[in-house]
């Protein structure tokens, strides 16, 4: 089983180190509005929560795309869109459950997390452990 | 770069708005945030118009590292002529508007003249709309900021607001964002309220660059690691500030029962061990700690009001969990009105940022009510039948509520503890500079603090400036004129910046130079940062000389100048002031009577204000 992005909700201070570092790894600058995580703040920010794709063993997105846009990466565990083949078409931001595909209106193609190729950058950022790259618990790698 | 160079001006009275192209000599010369909306607001306004007139101009402004990965880089400062005071006010503050307006690609926002009907704004990346307010008037900042997100089906829009408080013209109301934080003192909602604003919801999906990333995170890294290391840091963020409360106790430095005393027997039921107390019916007042956009620190306390309190037993709409309590309303909802139920203070705190007030300006004015009751000047047919006794809890929510309502007495609270005292005939109970009351700390037991507050531009403050080790290790005026005026410089250049001051607590110069530098692309030394603040701490004088402020506003009140301290390190002691400040104005270039002299203004590139 490969490592996990492990997100623990009550040790986020909603501080969006993990969107800044997202947009700047994939859009090369600061812009939260196209991150890959998310942080949540639920009641006047009592409970913060980090949220992105937990490259699901279902694959909703990639059973959806018509154009065999994504696919799995098995050392990792990701599932990857190719840019080259997407056509933005949004129909696996439908298939979903999660809603943690999205449609990016700069470029037209949908984007995920990719776990930044084995790197997260958002686990690296987050200043309070709150976001970690790690085998979970009781895994076998 | 980590700029726009868009500045997005609306007027008001026409509900017309238009982008300008920022003005890159005055950036390249102030930096952004409180030192660049400082330039614009001398260009734009008449020092001497009247503050509640359409004449004044209302800006709110971001900085270079707003919306950036530097640690706090969320800020921004709200910088118009202040109601309260008469002088230039200069709030800032943290949560996620100000990163958001950058996000939007605008650096400042200049809002002038005055609309007919209340309207807010709604700024969706270059989509900029004024539209009508009228289901919002009347109401809280808390049900505004959700009306408006659910209007708009967006709840990523970040809002900035009034409540009533800021409506009606409360000297010290405040613009809250992000439901509690605020651009806080000087009374910058009442400005807002007065041009009939209610709101500002921005979403922006620009977002910032900065000139060279790959350094900029290779510098950024470094100095989140130095604040990861620091010990002030460590407290910031497992205490909050209210752990400066037993600090300041033990030293007597806590002002009392309107500034009568130096030490509060209560400090133990509201410090941090208090919010962290677990009750025996299972209560715990702090929930957890809070980050500002990119705060690596969280120094933000999440709390809530034990439901079987008094307070809101009754009031379900109170038993969710909201900001609780800082240092410095600790301070203003306790030790100096003599309350000390931890469950009234947190709620008061509910009330100011629900109906966008000042917490500082408020406890302070309520101080001075309490000692005018209780001397017999006031009786309960002024106070609405409430006895204003220190120590009594429920005078503090049932006025925090009067006051942000605008109801009976709460009108008079309203005016701030200048008028209020003034009203009443003994103006020298009122503890203010300037007529802004001051924070948590005596200018007796910290004598640099007290050169600070009454040379601050804004009235009195205890962030312009930060003189606390020379003050703890040393009573004495002597030698604070220099490291008060420096602090000043230095604060004026890291509030231009859009970070935090509580970076400070891990960064020098050095780092702040590294970050500002990489992410400009520009060469900003240390020498021409600190010269950026000295210039931009004039350009605060001269608006306030502009604005008929001089020589005589730039005192302490009787009570600190002639009553010795009564207890505490510093006992006996008065605030020595007529030491400190002629040495002060001398550091400054200033003449005797406080103004910046013509080679002082030459030297710092503002020889165009000469002799006005």
């Amino acid at each position: 089983m490969p490592k996990q992005l492990i997100l623990d909700a009550a040790k986020c201070t909603s501080c969006v180190q993990c969107e800044l570092a997202c947009s700047l790894e994939h859009e090369g600058l600061f812009a939260p509005a196209y991150s890959r995580i998310k942080v949540f703040e639920f009641e006047h920010g009592k409970r913060n929560v980090p949220y992105t794709c937990t490259q699901c063993d279902e694959a909703w997105c990639l059973h959806a795309c018509p154009t065999t846009a994504i696919s799995i990466n098995r050392e990792l565990g990701t599932k990857v869109v190719d840019e080259s083949l997407c056509v933005g078409c949004k129909v696996c931001t439908i298939a979903c459950p999660y809603g943690t595909i999205n449609y990016n209106t700069r470029s037209g193609k949908v984007t995920k997390c990719n776990l930044c190729d084995g790197d997260p950058k958002c686990a690296e950022a987050c200043p309070t452990g709150a976001i970690t790259y790690a085998m979970p618990a009781g895994a076998q790698s | 770069m980590s700029w726009h160079n868009r500045v997005l001006i609306v007027n008001l009275t026409t509900h017309e708005s238009r982008v300008e192209p920022l003005n890159q000599q005055w950036r390249d010369d102030y930096l952004g945030c409180r030192g660049l909306a400082t330039r614009y607001l001398m260009d734009r306004m008449d020092p001497a118009a009247d503050a509640m007139s359409p004449d004044n101009v209302l800006i709110f402004a971001t900085g270079p590292l707003t919306g950036t990965m530097a640690s706090t880089g969320g800020r921004y400062a709200v910088v118009t002529k202040g109601p309260l005071t008469n002088a230039i006010a200069c709030s800032n503050s943290g949560g996620k508007f100000g990163a958001e307006l950058k996000f939007a690609g605008y650096d400042l926002l200049i809002l002038e003249g005055r609309s007919e009907t209340p309207v807010y704004l709604l700024i969706q990346d270059d989509s900029v709309q004024v539209l009508p307010a009228t289901d919002y008037w009347g109401t809280t900042v808390w049900h505004t900021e959700e009306s408006i997100k659910t209007a708009h089906q967006d709840p990523q829009l970040k809002v900035a607001s009034i409540g009533v408080a800021g409506e009606v013209g409360v000297k010290y109301a405040c613009v809250v964002n992000d439901l509690h934080r605020a651009a806080g003192r000087s009374g910058v909602g009442a400005v807002m309220g007065s041009k009939h604003v209610k709101a500002i919801a921005v979403r922006g999906t620009h977002g910032v660059p900065v000139a060279d990333a790959e350094r900029f995170m290779s510098v950024v890294k470094h100095t989140h690691q130095l604040l990861e290391d620091s010990a002030g840091r460590k407290d910031l963020t497992d205490y909050g500030t209210n752990a400066m409360i037993d600090t300041m106790n033990a030293f007597g430095g806590l002002p009392t029962r309107n500034f009568q005393e130096v030490s509060f027997e209560g400090t133990d039921k509201l410090n941090p061990s208090a919010m962290m107390e677990v009750k025996e019916n299972g209560h715990q007042n702090l929930i957890t700690n809070k980050a500002c956009f990119g705060c690596t620190i969280g120094c933000g306390r999440i709390a809530h009001i034990d439901k079987s309190h008094w307070a809101i037993r009754e009031r379900p709409q109170y038993h969710h969990a909201s900001g609780g309590l800082e240092y410095e309303t600790a301070f203003a909802f306790g030790p100096v009105i003599g309350v000390d139920d931890i469950d009234a203070l947190t709620f008061a705190g509910y009330l100011m940022n629900e109906h966008g007030m000042d917490p500082i300006s408020f406890g302070v004015t309520l101080a001075a009510a309490m000692e005018l009751f209780e001397l017999g000047i006031i009786t309960t047919e002024h106070t609405d039948g409430v006895a204003l006794n220190f120590g009594n809890a429920e005078a503090l929510t049932i006025m925090a509520e009067k006051t942000g309502l605008h109801e009976g007495f709460g009108q008079l609270l309203g005016l701030g503890a200048k008028r209020l005292c003034e009203h009443f005939g003994r103006p020298e109970l009122a503890m203010v500079v300037k007529g802004q009351e001051f924070a948590g700390y005596d200018s007796r037991a910290q004598q640099g603090m007290g050169l600070g507050y009454a040379t601050s531009n804004r009235g009195a403050c205890h962030l312009k400036h930060d003189v606390f080790a020379e003050d703890m290790a040393d009573q004495s005026g002597n030698g604070k004129a220099a490291p008060c005026k420096h602090s000043q410089d230095k604060i004026a250049m890291v509030d231009s910046m859009g970070i935090c001051l509580f970076t400070l607590a891990a960064w020098d110069i050095d780092e702040l130079q590294q970050q500002v530098s990489v992410a400009c692309g520009d060469d900003w030394t240390q020498e021409r940062l600190m010269l950026t603040g000295e210039r931009i701490w004039n350009l605060e004088r001269l608006f306030n000389l502009r604005a008929g402020l001089g020589k005589a506003d730039d005192t302490l009140p009787p009570r600190l100048l002639e009553t010795p301290c009564p207890s505490g390190v510093a006992e006996g002691r008065v605030a020595e002031l007529d030491i400190m400040l002629p040495e002060y104005y001398q550091l400054r270039g200033w003449s005797e009577n406080g103004s910046p002299t013509e080679q002082t203004l030459d030297r710092l590139g503002l020889g165009d204000y000469r002799a006005h």
